[in-house]
C-alpha cells in the first residue's frame, strides 16, 4: 500500500472515530468517497503508478473505500437505532397506574362454599335437586319421624305460616319429595335457604344448608362414612383428621355427627372449638326404616345414608368468620374480601 | 344435664381421668359440652381443733380461742358463740385467701393477738350457713387441708343429652352408661324406709279420673317432719348440678330427680282439703297460682293434681303456693308418678314452663322407676327432717304404659347395616352391659328386651344403633358405595340459568348480596304497589322474631333498596350488587305459596369504580340494560325487547320498562321513582339527585325459555357492505321502532342494523333528535355490487321514514 493510501486512510478513520452526527458522516463520506472526494482523486491519479503496480494500487484504493463506506454506513445505522429509541423512550408512560376495566364483582361466600360443595359430590354422582321453602308440617316434620308433640322438635325453633304449612326448618324434606316421586337408586344433594326462629351471633333467622341423600341396595354404614370422609378432606385438606360420633336424628338411625379437628387450634384447644379440639361439622345417619315405609321404600330391600351441613359455618370456618350475621349484613366491606 | 363426676362415683367406679370420661362419654354419644373442674374458692384452711375458749379481757362480744392443728397451736379471736373446747373447725391460718377476697393476716384485736380465722359455710363459699362456725365432723385429721378433708375438689361435665335419651336425664343414668362404656359394675342407691304403724291408706287416698294422661300415680305420707336446712352433703350434691338448696323436704325431691330422673312433688298435707288426691283434666279458664306466684289460666286439657276441692299442682310441671312446703309443715304428702308425655309437653308449652319435672316427664320416664324413687325419697326424707314413713304407699295405676319386649334382632342385619360383620359374642356382650335381657332364637335371631328405662328402643335398628354406638364408630371401617345409575333426576335446570346470572353480573362488576327472605309488611306500601297487585298476596309468618321480618317477600327490589342505604350509611354511595334467590305469593289457607326463583340487581353512583381512567361517569338505565341483553343472550332466550308503558309504580314513569321475550314479560327493569325514594328515607340517605336503578326478572321463565340448542352457521366468505344514515325524528319515536322497521322489511340481503350515534342538541331543531343507524348487507353466495346494495337499502330507509315520519340529515 502507498503511503498515500495509508494516510489518507488513517485520516479518514480518525474522522469517522469523531463523528457523532449523521451529518458529519455523510461530510466524511463526500470528503473521501464523493465523486471529488481525496480518495477518488487519488484513483484518479493512477497515471502517476508504475504500469506494474497499478492493478494492485486499483485494488488497495477500491478495498479501503469499500472498507470506509461500510464502516460509516454501520455507525450510521447505529446512530440511527439509538435516536428511534430515545424517541420511542420519549412516549414512555406510567406503568405503575392502576389498569384499566371493570372490577370484577364478588360471589357471596356462602354461593362459593355451596358451588364447591356441589362439585364435589357432582364428582361422585349426585345430582342437585331443589325444594319448596315454604312447606308443610309433614314433609318438614312428619315424613321425617318428627311427630308433632315430639320433644325433638325443641332441636328446632320453628316459623309457623299456619297449623301445617312452616317455613322449612332443614332442607331434609327434599329427601322424602324426592323419595315419593322416585326409585332407588338416589343420589341426590339439594342446596338451599332454611330457617329457624333464633338470633344472635351464631344463629340467624335464614341460613343454608345442603343436605344429601343415597339409596340403593346395599348401602352401609361405612359407605356413609367413606363418602363423607372424601367431601370433607376436598373441602378442608387430604391432612383434615375427622372422627364420626354417635347422635340423634328422627329421621336416621344410627346418627352420626362428624367432626373435624379444629382449624383453628389444630385440636391444641381454642375458644372457637370450645378447648374440645373439635368442631361439629354436619349431621349424618342411616336412613331410619320408618322414613322409608313414608314414601313406601321397604326397609329390608333398601338402606341408605343422608347428611345435612350448615353452609355459614363451613364457610365462617374456612375463612375466619366469628360472626353469622355479617353474611346477611350485606356490607360491600365484608362482601368484597371473598 | 350437669354431672358431679363426685356424684357420679356413687354409683359407678370410675378409674379414667375426667377427660378421658369426657371422651368416651362424647363418643358413645352422650356429648360432653364442657368440663369444668371445681376447686373450692379458698386457699390456706386447715382442719384445727379448738382446744380452750375464754372471754376476751377487753371485750363481751368476743373470746380468746386457743386453736390447734395438730403440730401448733394458734391464737385466734372469735366473735361466734356456737364454739366449744374440743369442737373441729376450719381454721384460715395467716397467709389463707378466702371466697370474699380477704387475706388473713396475723392482727391485734383489743390488743390480743389473732393469729388466724375460724370460718362459717358462708365464708368458705361451701354453704349458706353464716349463722356461726362451721362445725367439721370430728373424725377429720387435724392439720389436713380442708378442701382435702371434705373432699370439695370435683369435676362437673355438663352433658348434652340428646332428646330420646330421657334415660341419661339421672345421674344413675348416666352411671349406667358409663358402666356400659367401661365395663364397670352400676350400684343402684339403696331405698332404706323405716315405716310407722300408721297405714296409710287410713290417712289419705288417690283417685285418677283421666288415666290416659296419668296412668300410674304413687303416693307416701311422711308424719312429724321438721323443716329445716339440708345437711352439707346435700346442698353440695344439689349445688355441683346446679340447683339451689331450699329445705330438707324440697330439697330431698330434687335430689332424687337428679339421682333417678324421676321428678317427684311434696305436698303440705295440711293443706290438702279432705286430706286427698284426685288427679284430673282442668276446666278451661279455670285459674290456679303455681309454686313460682304466677296466676296461670289453664286450657280444658292441663292435667291437675287436685285436693278434695281444688288443684294443688299442675301434673308434671309446677306445684302450687297453695300447698307449698313450708317452715312449719309437719306431714308431707309425697307424690312420684308417671304422666303422659304428649300431655306434659303441651301444657309446659302452653304455659311456657319448661321445669325440669316437665322436661322429664315429656321426654318419657321409666315406668317402672316410679315406686323405687317414692321410696328412696321417703326415706331421705326421714332421715333428713326426722319425720317418719307411714306404713305402705298408695299405688294407683289404672292406665298402662306401654314397654317392649322381645325385639327380634338378626344378627346379619347388623352387618349389612354397618358393613362390617360384629361377632354374636361381641353383639350380646354390648346389649347385655346395657342391661337388656336377650334370649336366644333359632335362625340368628335375637330376642331382646331393653329395660323399661329405655324408651327410646322399641325396633331392631334402635338396638343395631346401640351396638355400634359402643362397638365404636370408629371402628367401622370407611368403604365407597357403588356406583349405579341415578335416576334421581339431573341437575336442576334452574342452577345453570342462575349460574349464568352470576357469571355475567360478577363479570359486569357486580357483587353478590344475600338478603333476608323476609320483608316487613309495609314494603309494599312504601313501594305503592297497587291494591290489587299479587306482590301484595304476602305468606305471613305467624310468629316472626320482628315486625321487619313478619312476611316472605313478594318482591326482591326492596331488600336491595335496604342494602343500598345499609351502605350509603357507611359511607358507599357506588354500588353494583345483585342477588338471586325466592319470592312468595300467597295462594290462599292451606295451600303452600308459589315460590319464583328471580333475580334482582341494583346501581347507583358511579358506572366505574373511581380511577383515573374515567373521571365520573353516572350509572344510569342503560348500564343494567346492557347487563340484561348479555344475560338473555348467553341464555339464549329469543325475541327480547324493552318496553316502555308497563306500569311499576315504584319506578320512574320516564325511565322503566318491562323487560320481554317474545309477548311474555320476564322483568321490569328502570330507575327508582324519586318519590318512592324519598318516601322509604332513602332519599336522605342516598346522595341527592343520584339515580337508583334496579332491575328484576324470572329466573323461572327464562329457564323454561332457555334453549339448550346451538346451531352452528358457517362463516361468511364474501364481504359485507355498510351504508349509515343519520335519521332526525321527534323526540317519543323509540329507535326499537326504527330497528324493527328495517328487520321487519324482511329484506334478504340486510344483515344487521345497529344504532351507531344519538345525538340531542345544537344544530338540529328542538323537539328531535337523531338517530345514526349502520346497516350492513351481505349475501352467502356473492360479493355484491353497489347498485344492489344501493337498491335494497334505499328501500329500507324509504319504509324507515314513512313508518316513522323521520327525515334524513
Amino acid at each position: 500500500m502507498t503511503g498515500e493510501l495509508m494516510v489518507l486512510r488513517e485520516q479518514a478513520e480518525a474522522e469517522i472515530q469523531q463523528a457523532g452526527t449523521e451529518e458529519a458522516f455523510q461530510a466524511i463520506r463526500t470528503r473521501y468517497l464523493g465523486r471529488k472526494g481525496l480518495l477518488t482523486g487519488l484513483l484518479r491519479n493512477i497515471a502517476n503508478v508504475a504500469p506494474e503496480d497499478r492493478p494492485q494500487f486499483g485494488k488497495e484504493c477500491n478495498e479501503v473505500k469499500e472498507e470506509l463506506s461500510a464502516r460509516i454506513d454501520e455507525l450510521l445505522a447505529e446512530l440511527a437505532s439509538s435516536n428511534k429509541d430515545e424517541v420511542l423512550l420519549g412516549e414512555r408512560i406510567d406503568v405503575t397506574l392502576p389498569g384499566r376495566g371493570v372490577r370484577h364483582g364478588r360471589l357471596h361466600p356462602v354461593t362459593q362454599v355451596r358451588e364447591e360443595i356441589c362439585r364435589i359430590f357432582a364428582g361422585l354422582g349426585f345430582s342437585v335437586v331443589e325444594g319448596p321453602e315454604v312447606e308443610l308440617d309433614y314433609y318438614n316434620f312428619e315424613a321425617l319421624n318428627i311427630p308433632k308433640d315430639h320433644p325433638a322438635r325443641d332441636m328446632q325453633d320453628t316459623f309457623y305460616v299456619e297449623d301445617n304449612i312452616v317455613l322449612r326448618t332443614h332442607t331434609s324434606p327434599v329427601q322424602v319429595r324426592i323419595m315419593e316421586k322416585t326409585r332407588p337408586p338416589v343420589r341426590i344433594l339439594s342446596p338451599g335457604r332454611v330457617y329457624r326462629r333464633d338470633s344472635d351471633i351464631s344463629h340467624t333467622p335464614m341460613f343454608h344448608q345442603i343436605e344429601g341423600l343415597l339409596v340403593d341396595r346395599g348401602v352401609t354404614f361405612g359407605d356413609l362414612k367413606g363418602v363423607l370422609t372424601i367431601f370433607l378432606k376436598q373441602i378442608f385438606g387430604e391432612d383434615t383428621a375427622l372422627r364420626f360420633r354417635p347422635s340423634f336424628f328422627p329421621f336416621t338411625e344410627p346418627s352420626a355427627e362428624v367432626d373435624i379437628r379444629c382449624v383453628i387450634c389444630s385440636g391444641r384447644g381454642c375458644r372457637v372449638c370450645g378447648q374440645s379440639g373439635w368442631l361439629e361439622i354436619l349431621g349424618s345417619g342411616m336412613v331410619d326404616p320408618e322414613v322409608f315405609r313414608n314414601v313406601g321404600y321397604n326397609p329390608d330391600e333398601f338402606t341408605g345414608f343422608a347428611f345435612g351441613l350448615g353452609l355459614e359455618r363451613i364457610a365462617m370456618l374456612k375463612f375466619g368468620i366469628s360472626d353469622i350475621r355479617l353474611f346477611f349484613d350485606n356490607d360491600m366491606r365484608f362482601l368484597e374480601q371473598f | 344435664m350437669q354431672v358431679s363426676l363426685k356424684w357420679l362415683r356413687d354409683y359407678v367406679d370410675v378409674d379414667l381421668s375426667p377427660e378421658e370420661l369426657a371422651e368416651r362419654l362424647t363418643m358413645s354419644g352422650l356429648e360432653v359440652d364442657s368440663l369444668n373442674r371445681v376447686e373450692p374458692a379458698f386457699r390456706g384452711v386447715r382442719v384445727a381443733r379448738i382446744v380452750s375458749i375464754k372471754p376476751h379481757p377487753h371485750a363481751d362480744q368476743l373470746s380468746l380461742c386457743e386453736v390447734t392443728t395438730g403440730d401448733a397451736t394458734y391464737p385466734v379471736v372469735c366473735g361466734a358463740k356456737n364454739i366449744h373446747a374440743g369442737d373441729i373447725v376450719p381454721l384460715a391460718q395467716v397467709g389463707a385467701a378466702l371466697p370474699s377476697g380477704d387475706l388473713i393476716r396475723s392482727v391485734r384485736i383489743r390488743d390480743e393477738v389473732s393469729a388466724g380465722m375460724l370460718c362459717s359455710e358462708k365464708e368458705l363459699g361451701i354453704g349458706g350457713d353464716a349463722s356461726g362456725i362451721m362445725l367439721l365432723p370430728s373424725d377429720l385429721p387435724l392439720g389436713k387441708g380442708l378442701a382435702e378433708a371434705l373432699d370439695l375438689r370435683d369435676a362437673v361435665l355438663d352433658i348434652s343429652v340428646t332428646p330420646n335419651r330421657s334415660d341419661c336425664l339421672s345421674i344413675v343414668g348416666v352411671a349406667r352408661e358409663v358402666a356400659a362404656i367401661t365395663g364397670k359394675t352400676l350400684r343402684y342407691p339403696v331405698a332404706v324406709v323405716m315405716e310407722n304403724d300408721e297405714e296409710v291408706r287410713g290417712i289419705t287416698s288417690v283417685s285418677i279420673e283421666d288415666p290416659d294422661l296419668c296412668p300410674r300415680y304413687t303416693a307416701r305420707i311422711i308424719k312429724n317432719v321438721r323443716i329445716g336446712p339440708s345437711p352439707f352433703w346435700m346442698t353440695r350434691r344439689l349445688e355441683a348440678v346446679g340447683l339451689r338448696s331450699i329445705n330438707n323436704i324440697v330439697d330431698v325431691t330434687n335430689f332424687v330427680m337428679m339421682e333417678l330422673g324421676q321428678p317427684l312433688h311434696a305436698f303440705d298435707f295440711r293443706f290438702l282439703a279432705e286430706g286427698r288426691i284426685v288427679v284430673r283434666r282442668s276446666r278451661a279458664g279455670e285459674t290456679f297460682v303455681s309454686l313460682d306466684g304466677k296466676e296461670r289460666t289453664l286450657g280444658a286439657d292441663t292435667l291437675m293434681i287436685c285436693d278434695g276441692v281444688k288443684p294443688v299442682a299442675i301434673g308434671g310441671v309446677m306445684g302450687g303456693l297453695n300447698s307449698e312446703v313450708k317452715e312449719e309443715t309437719g306431714t308431707i304428702l309425697l307424690e312420684s308418678a308417671y304422666f303422659n308425655p304428649v300431655s306434659i309437653r303441651r301444657t309446659a308449652r302452653a304455659l311456657a314452663m319448661g321445669t325440669d319435672a316437665a322436661f322429664r316427664f315429656e321426654r318419657g320416664i321409666d315406668p317402672e322407676g316410679v315406686v323405687r324413687a317414692l321410696d328412696r325419697a321417703a326415706g331421705l326424707m326421714a332421715e333428713l327432717s326426722g319425720g317418719t314413713v307411714c306404713r305402705g304407699m298408695i299405688d294407683q295405676y289404672p292406665g298402662t304404659v306401654a314397654t317392649v319386649r322381645d325385639i327380634p334382632l338378626r344378627v346379619k342385619r347388623v352387618g349389612d347395616i354397618l358393613g362390617t360383620a360384629v361377632p354374636e359374642d361381641v353383639i350380646v356382650r354390648i346389649l347385655k352391659s346395657l342391661e337388656m335381657e336377650i334370649d336366644q332364637d333359632a335362625n340368628g335371631i335375637l330376642r331382646v328386651t331393653p329395660p323399661t328405662c329405655r324408651v327410646d328402643i322399641a325396633r331392631e335398628i334402635d338396638l343395631i344403633e346401640e351396638i355400634v354406638r359402643l362397638y365404636g364408630y370408629d371402628r367401622v371401617p370407611p368403604t365407597l358405595p357403588a356406583i349405579s345409575v341415578s335416576a334421581a333426576g339431573r341437575t336442576d335446570e334452574k342452577r345453570r340459568t342462575e349460574a349464568r346470572v352470576r357469571e355475567i353480573m360478577t363479570g359486569a362488576g357486580y357483587t353478590e348480596v344475600i338478603n333476608y327472605s323476609f320483608i316487613p309488611p309495609v314494603a309494599v306500601d312504601q313501594l305503592g304497589l297497587d291494591a290489587a297487585d299479587e306482590r301484595r298476596r304476602h305468606v305471613r309468618i305467624r310468629n316472626p322474631l320482628s315486625e321487619e321480618q313478619a312476611v316472605m317477600r313478594t318482591t326482591m327490589v326492596y331488600s336491595l333498596l335496604r342494602n343500598a342505604v345499609r351502605n350509603a350509611d357507611v359511607g358507599c354511595f357506588d354500588l353494583k350488587i345483585f342477588e338471586t334467590g325466592r319470592t312468595f305469593i300467597a295462594m290462599g289457607e292451606g295451600k303452600q305459596p308459589r315460590e319464583q326463583n328471580r333475580a334482582a340487581f341494583l346501581i347507583t353512583g358511579r358506572r366505574y369504580e373511581e380511577r383515573w381512567h374515567f373521571s365520573d361517569l353516572r350509572a344510569d338505565f342503560h348500564d343494567l340494560q346492557g347487563c340484561v341483553e348479555n344475560i338473555l343472550d348467553l341464555l339464549r332466550i329469543p325475541a327480547l325487547s324493552f318496553r316502555a308503558g308497563v306500569h311499576e309504580p315504584f319506578l320512574h314513569p320516564g325511565k322503566s320498562c318491562g323487560v320481554f321475550s317474545g309477548e311474555d314479560q320476564v322483568g321490569f327493569l328502570g330507575e327508582m321513582h324519586p318519590d318512592i325514594l324519598s318516601r322509604m328515607s332513602l332519599g336522605d340517605t342516598l346522595r341527592q339527585g343520584v339515580p337508583v336503578i334496579v332491575c328484576e326478572i324470572d329466573l323461572d321463565l327464562l329457564t323454561a325459555k332457555y334453549s339448550a340448542k346451538t346451531t352452528f352457521r358457517a362463516i361468511p366468505r364474501f364481504p359485507s357492505s355498510s351504508r349509515d344514515v343519520a335519521f332526525l325524528v321527534r323526540l317519543g319515536v323509540e329507535a326499537g321502532e326504527l330497528l324493527r322497521t328495517a328487520t321487519d322489511s324482511a329484506e334478504e340481503l340486510l344483515e344487521k342494523v345497529k344504532i351507531f350515534d344519538v345525538y340531542e342538541g345544537k344544530n338540529i331543531p328542538v323537539g328531535t333528535r337523531s338517530l345514526g343507524l349502520r346497516f350492513s348487507y351481505r349475501s352467502a353466495d356473492r360479493t355484491l355490487t353497489d347498485d344492489e346494495v344501493n337498491e335494497v337499502h334505499a328501500r329500507i330507509v324509504k319504509k324507515i321514514v314513512h313508518a316513522s315520519g323521520a327525515s334524513i340529515r
